[in-house]
């Protein structure tokens, strides 16, 4: 990869997040009512109201306010203050920013663990039952609603056989048996849907790989069918599926928001929602803000990932 | 002369009566659009067809289970499910074809102007693209409806702000793809102007694309109306609406789950219909994909 192409993307990259900063800071010009009014009341008078407006900074020029915004999270990481808690948003934020994280991350183990194993077992055999079986998996599993499977999936663990809790967040620092009874049920949602689309995608680059001359020499030269699997199938199919579970972890980190709502699990999906309903504005921008570069970065990562692992691509 | 004519011609049976034939005999276009087809019928005939007043209130049925009378069970204040469902996919097919209606319009005038013209314009239009496209789609939705308030109507202008993007991108690439082609030369050389070149040589022959991401949309859309509306922030009571419903039955699992089941069941049997007939057109009408399978 050249040096030249790195800078040329990073830089696209920070127009991206510029431009992304922009229009999350437009949020609160946009939104009906100001902030002062939603902290004091319907009742307060309008003097009060400017008053505190004064004070939060709001009756300064646009750009002046934008400026003194962003530098205030690049310097401090401060995101403002919450209109409801009072409480400063950095330290909410810091608190579900890891949620977030890992339960995107849970999901995309748990559709690695799906995908990995439908999509080598319809590859191998193209146009069998055993194909149209994880095709027509793979269909319904793209088509199911997060919401719905979450609520099928309390519905019969939670409020059936009581296996599993139906909602809420243990850390790891708790111990790994209520962090794991706490993820399965959100992992498994957004899993499950993840790995049905990953399916479809592995079972393609498999059989684009099956398909490759050197795969039928390795045949023809005798070579034991595992070992052509290990050695040539799977090792050159593993550079478009590791780009697939990047784009899949960007797609997650969107999905995610759906689950966390369900699951009442703290990250930043719950938080923009809680936020939205309670017209708490600047903790919507925060959980905005940080999901959107996240989502920026992960789709970054997956883009130069291309180079490292497969040396056919150069990017000049 | 008449090897000019030819090197200058539109290929016009293309999109023609061909494609739709290849697409009648294709399984996955005959699947989804059946789907789609009486899903379409239910939404336009819904409100002749239920047998019960979708918002009647029945205090005396309250949780009754799935029976003849009822045959979808009844909810918390005894309104017949199943009408209540008939009526929804009206609501979620309206919200659908709305709002890919406007992000399809949108989308399309967008790419294809960055397409055809290149340039700072198509620039200065991607690069906005791209920074909608930071944004994950049900972020964008929430924030949206923030700004503009909760309701149907708003849900469906969300969704339209979301969707935009991707018909930008996917109208962009198909037209980057025919623009340089010989019938759109001579066109120029023959001074048409540009809107009439974009709008009657270049337009038509990228509408493969725009087409398959029309159906792809709409299965987005249907699930991302019924999120909103799952989060309080789409359809308002006691209007029904398939996520509403689900949102609903959420807090009756265990008393009433047919009130869960049922609306979940309504959105995945659309979003299957919308998503299957999307791949099997792109089977058909997709360049990068005709003939693979």
């Amino acid at each position: 990869m050249s040096l030249s192409y790195l800078l040329r993307r990073l830089g696209s990259v920070l127009l991206v997040l510029f431009g992304v900063s922009l229009v999350t800071f437009a949020i609160i010009p946009l939104l009906p009512g100001s902030p002062a009014r939603v902290t004091l009341g319907v009742q307060a008078t309008p003097s009060a109201v400017a008053a505190l407006e004064r004070q939060m900074g709001l009756d300064r020029p646009l750009p002046v306010q934008y400026v003194s915004w962003v530098g205030g999270i690049l310097s401090r990481g401060d995101f403002g203050t919450s209109l409801i808690s009072r409480q400063p948003i950095a330290g909410e934020v810091a608190r579900r920013v890891p949620a977030t994280l890992t339960l995107a991350l849970a999901a995309l183990l748990v559709g690695l663990a799906i995908a990995l194993p439908a999509g080598i077992f319809a590859a191998l055999k193209p146009g069998s039952p055993r194909d149209l079986g994880v095709s027509v998996f793979s269909q319904l599993g793209v088509s199911v609603p997060d919401f719905w499977m979450g609520i099928l999936l309390i519905l019969l663990f939670s409020e059936t056989l009581g296996w599993l809790p139906s909602s809420g967040y243990r850390p790891l620092s708790d111990g790994l048996a209520p962090f794991l009874r706490h993820i399965t049920l959100p992992a498994l949602t957004a899993g499950i849907i993840s790995g049905a689309i990953m399916t479809r995608f592995v079972r393609s680059a498999l059989l684009e790989v099956l398909g490759q001359d050197y795969v039928r020499t390795a045949h023809a030269k005798g070579l034991p069918r595992g070992k052509v699997m290990r050695k040539h199938v799977l090792r050159n199919a593993a550079i478009s599926i590791v780009t697939i579970v990047g784009l899949q972890m960007a797609t997650l980190l969107s999905a995610v928001v759906v689950v966390e709502i369900i699951f009442a699990w703290p990250g930043l999906g719950q938080l923009a929602l809680t936020a939205t309903l309670q017209r708490d504005y600047p903790a919507l921008q925060a959980a905005v803000l940080l999901s959107a570069v996240a989502f920026t970065v992960v789709n970054l990562l997956t883009d130069l990932s291309y180079t490292f692992l497969d040396p056919r691509v150069s990017y000049t | 002369m008449a090897t000019t004519t030819s090197h200058t011609e539109e290929p016009r049976s293309q999109p023609g009566l061909d494609l739709l034939r290849k697409a009648l005999r294709h399984g996955s276009v005959l699947f989804g659009g059946g789907i789609i087809l009486a899903l379409a019928l239910v939404a336009l005939f819904g409100a002749t067809l239920a047998p019960y007043d979708p918002v009647a209130m029945d205090f005396t049925v309250r949780f009754a289970p799935p029976s003849w009378a009822h045959p979808f069970g009844t909810d918390d204040f005894g309104r017949d499910v199943f009408s209540r469902i008939l009526y929804g996919a009206s609501v979620s097919f309206q919200v659908a074809f709305i709002a890919v209606g406007i992000s399809g319009v949108a989308g399309v005038a967008l790419g294809l102007t960055a397409g055809y013209r290149g340039g700072w314009i198509d620039d200065v239009i991607m690069r906005t693209m791209d920074i909608l496209f930071a944004f994950p789609a049900v972020l964008l939705a929430i924030t949206v409806m923030a700004i503009l308030g909760r309701g149907v109507e708003n849900a469906m202008i969300a969704i339209a702000i979301v969707y935009a993007p991707i018909f930008a991108r996917v109208t962009r690439g198909a037209v980057i793809s025919v623009r340089d082609r010989e019938f759109v030369t001579a066109a120029r050389a023959l001074g048409q102007s540009q809107l009439r070149i974009m709008l009657r040589h270049v337009l038509p022959n990228a509408l493969g694309p725009i087409i398959v991401q029309t159906s792809l949309s709409l299965a987005f859309a249907i699930l991302a109306e019924a999120a909103l509306s799952f989060f309080g922030l789409g359809t308002q009571p006691p209007d029904p609406s398939w996520g509403r419903m689900l949102s609903e039955g959420r807090g009756y699992l265990q008393q009433a789950p047919w009130m869960g089941i049922f609306p979940g069941l309504a959105i995945m049997v659309s979003v299957l219909g919308f998503n299957t007939l999307g791949d099997g057109l792109r089977d058909v009408l997709d360049p990068r994909f005709r003939g693979r399978h």
